[in-house]
């Protein structure tokens, strides 16, 4: 920019010498040092602290104390959180009870089906005196043995079984539409709660289920595998059967049936794992 | 006569810097969870070459029965994986920096080329923009494998309300072995980069830190007007 000179103020403006091309090339090139300089600086800095920060939100959360045991416990108490809204955020975004699990031919089911575990099932037990006991609102216990639930309608599935450890397995299953039980034994009222809790005779396994997921179309009270009766291993003389969940909540030999608004306990979740445990 | 170059926008680095450690944790967690179920092997006629994973490997890494912790992880820092995936992918899109990365048709034959040039068998590589064609495949495949570890890895978190998905990725436990592959192909990919990115050196380096390079150009005065500089602008990484 060019101003005007004042001749009186200024009379005798000295004239800058000219400056030779080195010279340029020196100023250019301290000024361009100067701008990597401060450009390096900021970039560094900033990058450096940034890190730290996200070192130390790492090493916050890596440490995070576990959640308070209830209901759920064992999980570090920041991502029990992120666990209960990832379930809220899937449920009320996707769950769709017209979503259903892939079914297979007869055929392809495996033959030897996988038993993994017999939590719930290791105390001495007697399936021909077995009955299922279904806690009603009311406080009424109901009484309900094998041959009442064989002789409704039996429905089959052949479905991917899929396990919380990663293995998968299709089987054969036959038993009683979940909602058809529902129906038949007059439990309307309770199948508007929020959950159902399922416990082994022997209290040692429970699962804690939402009630959408039990009264999936899919899910059943199986009392046969491969057309078959249930053997021991797999839950005599009924399980649950609930393609909606991991293998975790398909609870074997059920005892109990209770209903509530909140949710009832469950083995895996007092473990470090998701409560939800939907798929 | 130098010159500041600009090389990788803010956006860009963020994108990079951001990844990296989530990506880290996302493999640890997902780790904790293989451990519950680690059957892949490598495998010709029934002979085994290796098992995905030797017991040492997880003694060493404390992987071992933490499959519940392993899942709380993953499952909140799939989170962040995605949403920054998503942003860097849009940003791509949007700012026009796809067109650097894309490969072009030549990228293919090229990408050979740089090969042999990065394995010291050829002298010259093929002249490049801000990467060079086997940076325009590798980088471009790494995310299209984003995509397809997101894909596999919704396919398996929510296999029912994603039926659809899942029997795209060739149903649940095919979608699982995708999704482990991915991932030995992201550890594959960090080891090859930590090379290049090694080889290319400091300069290089620092500049997905600051986003610009200082490049000398060739003025007429220092450099005579016809010269072929053999590419080395420390673009290799």
């Amino acid at each position: 920019m060019e101003t005007p000179i004042d001749p009186e103020q200024n009379p005798e403006p000295e004239k800058p010498a000219a400056k030779t091309p080195e010279q340029i090339a020196k100023e250019q090139d301290a000024l361009l040092d100067a701008q990597i300089k401060r450009r390096s600086f900021i970039a560094f800095g900033t990058f450096t602290a940034l890190g730290v920060a996200a070192y130390g939100s790492w090493r916050w959360l890596l440490k995070s104390p576990d959640e308070v045991a209830g209901v759920t416990a064992g999980a570090h108490a920041p991502l029990r959180r992120a666990l209960n809204k990832n379930e809220l955020f899937f449920r009320k975004l996707f769950y769709n009870e017209k979503h259903l699990v892939r079914t297979y031919p007869k055929e392809m089911a495996a033959k030897n089906v996988r038993v993994n575990s017999d939590e719930g099932l290791k105390t001495k037990f007697d399936p021909a005196a077995w009955v299922l006991q279904v806690k009603k609102k009311s406080g009424e216990v109901l009484k309900i043995t094998i041959d009442e639930i064989r002789a409704l309608p039996k429905t089959e599935i052949v479905f991917d079984f899929k396990c919380v450890e990663g293995w998968d397995q299709i089987s054969h299953w036959g038993g009683l539409k979940f909602s058809d039980f529902i129906e038949h034994f007059g439990l309307q009222e309770e199948a508007k709660l929020e959950y159902c809790g399922m416990e082994t005779p022997d209290k040692q396994y429970y699962v804690g289920l939402d009630m959408p997921s039990v009264m999936h179309p899919q899910t059943m009270l199986a009392y046969e595998v491969n057309d078959k009766p249930l053997p021991l291993d797999h839950g005599a003389p009924l399980r649950l059967i609930i393609p909606v969940k991991y293998g975790i909540k398909n609870l074997k030999r059920i005892g109990t049936i209770n209903f509530s608004d909140q949710r009832p306990r469950d083995y895996w979740a007092e473990l470090g794992y998701d409560y939800y445990s939907g798929l | 006569m130098r010159k500041i170059k600009e090389k990788h926008s803010l956006a860009m680095r963020w994108f990079h810097w951001v990844n990296f450690p989530v990506l880290t944790i996302m493999i640890w967690s997902g780790m904790l969870i293989y451990w519950g179920n680690d059957v892949y092997t490598l495998s010709i006629g029934g002979h085994v070459f290796f098992k995905f994973f030797p017991e040492g490997f997880y003694r060493f890494f404390h992987f071992s029965s933490r499959l519940a912790e392993g899942m709380a992880f993953h499952f909140f820092m799939m989170w962040f994986f995605f949403l920054n995936g998503f942003l860097y992918v849009v940003y791509s899109i949007i700012s026009g920096e796809w067109r650097n990365l894309f490969p072009e048709k030549k990228s293919f034959k090229e990408a050979w080329l740089v090969l042999l040039h990065d394995l010291h068998i050829r002298k010259t590589a093929p002249p490049q923009g801000k990467y060079n064609a086997a940076q325009r495949i590798a980088y471009s495949a790494i995310i299209v494998m984003g995509f397809g570890s997101i894909a596999t890895g919704l396919a398996i978190y929510k296999p029912v309300q994603f039926n659809w998905l899942c029997w795209l990725c060739g149903g649940y436990h095919v979608a699982r072995i995708i999704h482990f592959i991915l991932t030995l192909g992201y550890v594959f990919f960090f080891l090859i980069h930590i090379l290049q990115v090694v080889l290319a050196g400091w300069r290089n380096f620092q500049s997905v830190i600051t986003g610009f390079e200082v490049v000398k150009e060739p003025s007429a005065e220092t450099v005579p007007p016809v010269t072929e500089t053999p590419i080395d602008d420390g673009n290799a990484n």
